[in-house]
């Protein structure tokens, strides 16, 4: 099963470095990563393969919304399958 | 990897433009509860909801959680209760088992306090009916539909004259309440047996044991889309919210077949339907709105909900194996922001919004109007809706809340999903009373003579 780990907001030094901690310490395995920052909007879309995930999914997704307490960053891990099914038949 | 912009657009429809599954609906049968002795009967309804349905709300919460997408209601329907009751006993004991039993499954609404009359009264059918306000003000939960005509059958016109009393009776049991009651009332023409929308949902009985519909919605992905061309002729439009429907009715096929899977039942239907809230950015009106029309409920609206209701339809077709439920775009006055400011301002009457429903999924729906308004008048207000869905073979449906105690331009205040509106004015110049009166029952038009 894989995942798409989306985080949008302000940008700021190490977002990725903290949500690719997540994934590590979860054992979850990034197959796909791309970012961009316009006009200051941080846009980093991450897909990850979690078959070997080490705790829950809640947990992993938990996790992740934890690395922004401040609640300045939208963070979302959502399963693959909703992209694929709205945008391909 | 899938592209970057499809992700952003599911997001963005999430996050700003109110997309949510609005309502998974487990239909349940509960023909087997049927009992002699009505104490007995009552059990076993309670224990068959709360075993087919312990895990309804937990795996609802959990698919929201992994893919994402708000699931706002968790609710249940049944089989017509006026089929229990015709085995005697007070049917509000059925309303209460079943409001014991969406307090321990914890889903929001059950809904199926209903009895099917369009041809006529069997045993069991009036009792549930003259029990409803009380059913209803007991109660928190539990909704009622009553279907009165059919195409194929005509209207029940003594059941017409009946509901229009009930209508007002279940208003003043629950007048300390806002009305309360009467927004959990449904009477209708045509009623579908599967759909899982409220106020009006039930398990008919030609659906299996137990089954799972999805009610998808959205306006304000569509309004968003048509945002995006502001210039573009009708046909561009129509297309413009295909493309939106059959997005949003994908996500619904997953989800469905998703929970049908996790909770080892059958799959029934997507009902792609647009259902508005209250929360700005999730109005019907406000996309007839964005086609051009100044505000809703003017010369045009009628033409510009035709299009959106079939687009709607068009786009959700293709992206799902099953369409059922009704379908369409929805256009309750409370629960709408754009559809409330029109009937504040004078703009939206009860009159426009009769001819509004000869071309949206449903009928009048939330319609506050005044206290004073007699059981007569509601009961012509039912039977011209039932015109219209008898003879365009189509839905209909009434839900009026008579705000007693209180004249048109005042307010009521209900919360939640079922929002605030004006009490809509009301022609009571002269009355339909002797039309009423005479009862009986309305032929079924030629339509009905299809085989």
């Amino acid at each position: 099963m894989k995942t798409v780990v989306s985080v949008i907001g302000k940008d700021a030094v190490g977002i990725i470095a903290k949500v690719s901690a997540v994934c590590a310490e979860c054992n979850a395995n990034i197959v796909d990563i791309t970012q961009s920052v316009l006009q200051d909007m941080f846009v980093m879309v991450m897909l990850t393969e979690i078959s070997g995930l080490n705790c829950s999914f809640t947990e992993f997704s938990d996790k992740m919304k934890a690395i922004d307490p401040d609640k300045g960053l939208d963070i979302r891990v959502m399963h693959e399958d909703i992209f694929n099914s709205m945008h391909r038949i | 990897m899938i592209n970057l912009n499809d992700i952003m657009e599911t997001i963005n429809m999430i996050s700003e433009e109110n997309l949510d599954i609005r309502t998974i609906t487990m239909g349940i049968s509960l023909l087997d509860c049927a009992d002699p002795d009505i104490k007995r009967s009552c059990e076993k309804v309670y224990d068959k909801i709360t075993r087919k349905a312990e895990n309804l709300v937990k795996t609802g919460e959990d698919i929201e959680r992994e893919y994402g997408i708000p699931i706002i209601n968790k609710r249940i329907s049944v089989t017509p209760i006026a089929l229990l009751a015709a085995s005697g006993g007070d049917p509000v004991l059925y309303a209460k088992a079943l409001q014991k039993a969406a307090d321990t499954t914890g889903v929001n609404f059950i809904g199926g306090y209903s009895a099917l009359v369009h041809k006529g009264f069997s045993a069991g059918d009036e009792a549930l009916i003259r029990s409803i306000p009380e059913a209803l003000s007991v109660t928190e939960n539990i909704c009622s539909s009553v279907n009165i005509g059919s195409t194929k059958s005509g209207i029940n016109m003594d059941a017409v004259k009946l509901m229009g009393k009930i209508v007002r009776q279940t208003a003043e049991i629950t007048a300390d309440r806002d009305c309360i009651g009467c927004a959990k009332l449904v009477v209708f023409c045509n009623a579908v047996e599967d759909n899982p929308f409220m106020a009006g949902a039930f398990h008919g009985i030609g659906e299996p044991d137990c089954v799972i519909h999805v009610g998808v919605s959205g306006p304000g992905v569509v309004q968003a889309a048509l945002k995006k061309c502001p210039d573009g002729d009708l046909g561009k439009v129509a297309e413009t919210i295909k493309r939106t429907a059959f997005k949003i009715t994908r996500m619904g096929q997953l989800v469905g077949t998703e929970a049908s899977a996790r909770l080892g039942v059958p799959f029934g239907i997507v009902d792609l339907s647009l259902a508005p809230t209250p929360a700005v950015g999730d109005s019907v009106a406000h996309i007839l709105e964005e086609m051009g029309l100044e505000t809703c409920g003017i010369h045009g609206t009628t033409a510009a909900l035709a299009l959106l209701n079939d687009a709607v339809k068009k786009g959700g077709v293709m992206a799902s194996s099953s369409v059922g439920g009704l379908s369409g775009a929805f256009i309750p006055v409370t629960e709408d922001a754009g559809m409330i400011d029109a009937a504040r301002s004078g703009d939206l009457l009860l009159e426009k919004l009769e001819a509004m429903t000869a071309v949206c999924s449903v009928g009048l729906d939330m319609i506050a109007i005044p206290g004073e308004t007699p059981a007569e008048v509601i009961s012509a207000i039912i039977a011209d809706e039932a015109a219209i869905g008898m003879v365009n073979s189509k839905t209909t449906a009434v839900r009026v809340i008579p705000a007693i105690g209180k004249k048109a331009g005042e307010e009521l205040q209900f919360g939640g999903l079922l929002g605030s509106g004006p009490i809509m004015k009301v022609n009571l110049t002269k009355s339909p009373k002797k039309f009423i009166d005479r009862a009986g029952r309305i032929p079924a038009p030629l339509q009905s003579l299809k085989n």
